[in-house]
């Protein structure tokens, strides 16, 4: 009797206190306001689905939903903080080959059309190429290389059957590049004034000027999202924009843009202003043309590997603050990538830099080159700060193994097309990544036939392992895997990764219930939770 | 009068065609083509879908129908459509017009305002300790870039007052507009007006050596009536011929300023659109741009005649 009493009172006092603490955060919410950013340029389009850039995504992914999603309370994006969005539920069948979700009702497009499954089915047809209406762009058809199909069962059941098994599939869909967009509307439009199915509604774009947003006062989420709307002022100048957080013109800064240096200093002038350090899943890396001789000899690569001292990297450019790391990020950051103790051991992370280098040099000379007898190079680089700067001590590093490397800056828009052609000889380069997951990683940037693969490596093997450790279940298993593949990544020069990069994201104190996500730049920006407590 | 103003009309056309050829050769010479460009965002250029975007923006035909095709359009006051923005060239371009022009104007109101009797006053007050204040105030206005003089400004309103005057919303009244205008005006025309200074100052000390000056001063007119009725009307020729050039560079300093400001106007957006090799808000923007520098330097010659007597535009 005593026992039954004590429990009782305690889930009484569990209860209460858990109540206390929800009803006290839901009546501290407050509603209204309209929430200003800055943006540092205009972005591209507002069809998320053809772009890959933050400048769309950040503003734009809270005009839509996806099925589901990563938890935006959450940190670091992983299998485990997936929830439901416009899918209630979801259900994997056929030894995980297929995935059926389960659709709410009531749902309503901006422009007051309902969302069915039909619109689930459209957009992932659009991505796979098998619709009439075509995107100009389409930067993720190899996040989707295993869906064979998407089929409506009905008006609110939808099934995505997959070619094999593919448990990491539903880490894609929860990303903020898959929302889900209205059969009805045309790709243009979406380009133009997008239309979907989320918090907020879009207003205007007005090029170098402003992209507006507003509540969609239809949400089907009740009671959200709690601001009136969400503006973003389009400033280029990188001073003028700190300049205006600093005096209180804007709420938030805009995702990534506050770089240590610029921390350092924003912090001594806007001492209120709350900044979270986090990790932003974009690497620093090499990249090697592995098309144009001498560049093919895997041994003048690996020399390239050896000769990098990472650690005066991030002391220069990184404060120390860099997170030293393969392909993918270790944690507590993000959840794949190689622990110290594993990447220590990856040719070029021995932190004996005298060492690598004896070896390198061994490499280079075995080669035929010497102190007499230098590799000229050219290292083409974007023309910007953030790409600039390593490339110039990356320069300073290939000097030890007899490379002579003069910078090419290339001008930023032109960069990728360049790169796409394999226009290059050496380059440094950044790649982010949408999903912390080895699926959008390895597939996107070290598969066969990826248009984002700048290096051209391709290998059987490693198609192979890409493929064992997609079929795997999350677990130890799938990790150790994952490390070995990253190991030889890195080993084969494929893209050695430099640096990890570190930002913050600075905000007013009276914005309350937003979390940086640190694993991810791209699935964190839904709005629909944030309040300002002015 | 009138063959002579028909002379100026024609050869004011052919250097307009002359400068649609340049502009629309130019841009395509230029390494970098828009698809890519459109592309870079996207991380990645697909050449299948390359070859339909550029058949969509009319990038497939050759070279002259193209050019046909935008003479065609700019006659009909048809400028085409951006091809980022996906929004007629017209509607991009003209709201941002008005607001460069004021920004433009107000900043040659400063110049004038500033450097016209400022120079006098050197000339007047040569060698004294007012004259080398001038001086050297009128160098540092030539050596300051405008970019670092408007980031100084900003900096410098951030930390004694708080607030910063920069451009986020359309401006409600014209008292606001003034407010918003008058320090980016302020840091393009500090320039301007130093150059008008020193050449006001030059100019007048020339002319203020001449007998005709001289007879003025012994017939007893007045400080007043000799600097300003006498001398400067014959020394500001020089001086409007500056003011003229400096009409049509200050787009130049315009771009910078536009951009440290952040105000939505054509210069920075111009700079915008040669980046993404937007091809119809560029031609269209440049020829704009040269028709105003046709058209003040028309003005300026037209302008000699109307303060200096001798000069006359004869057959």
């Amino acid at each position: 009797m005593k026992v039954k009493l004590f429990k009782a009172l305690a889930f009484a006092m569990v209860s209460a206190s858990v109540f206390g603490i929800v009803s006290t955060s839901a009546l501290a919410e407050k509603s209204g306001g309209i929430m200003k950013f800055y943006h540092r340029g205009t972005p591209p389009s507002g069809s998320i689905h053809e772009e890959a850039t933050s400048s769309t995504v950040v503003p734009y992914m809270s005009v839509f939903n996806n099925l589901v999603m990563f938890d935006q309370a959450k940190p670091v994006n992983s299998a485990e903080t997936i929830v439901p969005d416009l899918a209630k539920s979801w259900a994997w069948g056929g030894d995980k080959t297929k995935v059926t979700f389960s659709l709410r009702k009531g749902v309503k497009f901006h422009d007051g059309k309902p969302f069915t499954a039909k619109d689930v089915v459209c957009t992932w047809n659009l991505i796979l190429g098998k619709s009439k209406a075509k995107l100009r762009k389409n930067p993720r058809k190899s996040w989707y290389k295993n869906l064979a199909s998407v089929e409506a069962n009905g008006d609110y059941e939808v099934t995505f059957n997959l070619k094999r098994r593919q448990p990491a599939f539903l880490m894609l869909l929860a990303s903020g590049y898959s929302p889900v967009y209205p059969c009805h509307v045309p790709p243009k439009k979406m380009r133009t004034k997008p239309i979907g199915t989320g918090p907020f509604k879009f207003v205007s774009l007005k090029q170098n000027e402003h992209v507006k947003f507003t509540k969609n006062k239809n949400y089907w989420k009740k009671g959200r999202p709690l601001l009136d709307g969400h503006e973003w002022t389009i400033i280029k100048s990188r001073s003028t924009r700190v300049l205006g957080f600093i005096a209180g013109k804007f709420d938030m800064s805009f995702a990534g843009d506050i770089s240590i240096p610029i921390y350092k200093d924003l912090i001594k002038q806007a001492p209120h202003a709350i900044c979270e350090k986090h990790a932003t899943n974009v690497s620093t890396n090499l990249i090697v043309n592995q098309f144009k001789p001498p560049f093919d000899n895997a041994k003048i690569r690996k020399a390239m590997v050896l000769t990098i001292d990472r650690a005066s990297f991030n002391k220069i450019l990184g404060h120390g603050e860099f997170i030293m790391s393969g392909a993918m990020l270790p944690p507590p950051h993000g959840v794949w990538g190689m622990p110290p103790e594993v990447l220590k051991t990856v040719a070029g992370y021995n932190p004996d830099v005298a060492a690598n280098r004896a070896e390198a040099q061994k490499l280079m000379k075995s080669l035929g080159y010497g102190p007499d007898n230098r590799l000229k190079v050219k290292v083409a680089t974007r023309n910007i700060a953030i790409y600039r700067d390593p490339a110039v001590l990356l320069i300073d590093h290939l000097k030890e193994i007899f490379i002579d490397a003069e910078l090419d800056t290339v001008e930023t828009s032109n960069w990728h097309a360049k790169v796409a052609r394999k226009d290059y000889q050496v380059g440094l380069n950044l790649t982010g990544i949408g999903v912390d997951d080895p699926d959008a990683m390895f597939y996107e940037n070290y598969a066969c036939g990826s248009q984002r693969n700048y290096t051209g490596y391709c290998k059987e093997e490693m198609m192979a392992l890409f493929e064992k450790q997609s079929m795997m279940d999350n677990g130890p298993e799938r990790m150790k895997l994952v490390y070995e593949i990253d190991k030889k990544l890195q080993e084969d020069a494929a893209r050695p990764i430099i640096a990890n990069n570190v930002r913050y994201n600075c905000f007013q104190p009276y914005v309350k219930n937003f979390k940086t996500q640190t694993n991810s730049l791209y699935n964190g920006w839904r709005f629909e939770d944030i309040y300002l407590d002015k | 009068m009138y063959s002579y103003l028909i002379q100026r009309f024609l050869l004011m056309f052919l250097t307009l065609l002359g400068m649609s050829i340049i502009i629309f050769v130019l841009l395509r010479l230029v390494p970098g083509n828009i698809v890519d460009i459109m592309f870079d965002s996207a991380g990645f250029v697909d050449p299948a879908e390359k070859a339909t975007i550029e058949k969509e923006l009319g990038l497939d035909l050759p070279i002259y129908q193209q050019y046909y095709h935008w003479i065609a359009g700019l006659v009909s006051f048809d400028l085409g459509y951006s091809f980022v923005s996906e929004m007629p060239a017209i509607d991009e371009i003209g709201p941002r017009i008005p607001i460069t022009a004021k920004l433009a104007g107000l900043s040659l109101f400063f110049s004038i305002l500033f450097g016209l009797p400022l120079g006098v006053i050197s000339a007047v007050k040569q060698n004294t300790a007012l004259d080398y204040i001038l001086r050297v105030f009128s160098l540092s206005g030539l050596s300051l870039p405008s970019f670092w003089l408007a980031l100084l400004i900003l900096m410098a309103c951030v930390s004694y007052t708080g607030s910063i005057p920069i451009y986020t919303e359309a401006p409600e009244t014209l008292w606001d507009e003034l407010l918003l205008y008058l320090l980016p005006s302020a840091a393009v025309g500090f320039r301007a007006s130093a150059l008008i200074m020193r050449l006001t100052r030059s100019s007048m000390l020339e002319v203020m050596r001449q007998d005709y000056i001289r007879t003025a001063m012994s017939k007893g007119a007045s400080d007043n009536a000799i600097n300003y009725k006498h001398a400067l009307r014959n020394a500001v020729l020089p001086v409007t011929t500056i003011i003229g050039i400096e009409a049509a560079f200050l787009i130049g300093g315009l771009i910078i300023t536009e951009t440290v400001f952040n105000i939505p106007g054509v210069a920075h957006f111009l700079v915008e659109a040669i980046l993404m090799r937007d091809y119809p808000i560029v031609q269209s923007l440049v020829m704009f741009i040269a028709i105003i520098v046709v058209v003040i330097n028309f003005l300026t010659d037209l302008a000699y005649a109307a303060l200096d007597p001798r000069i006359k535009y004869s057959d």
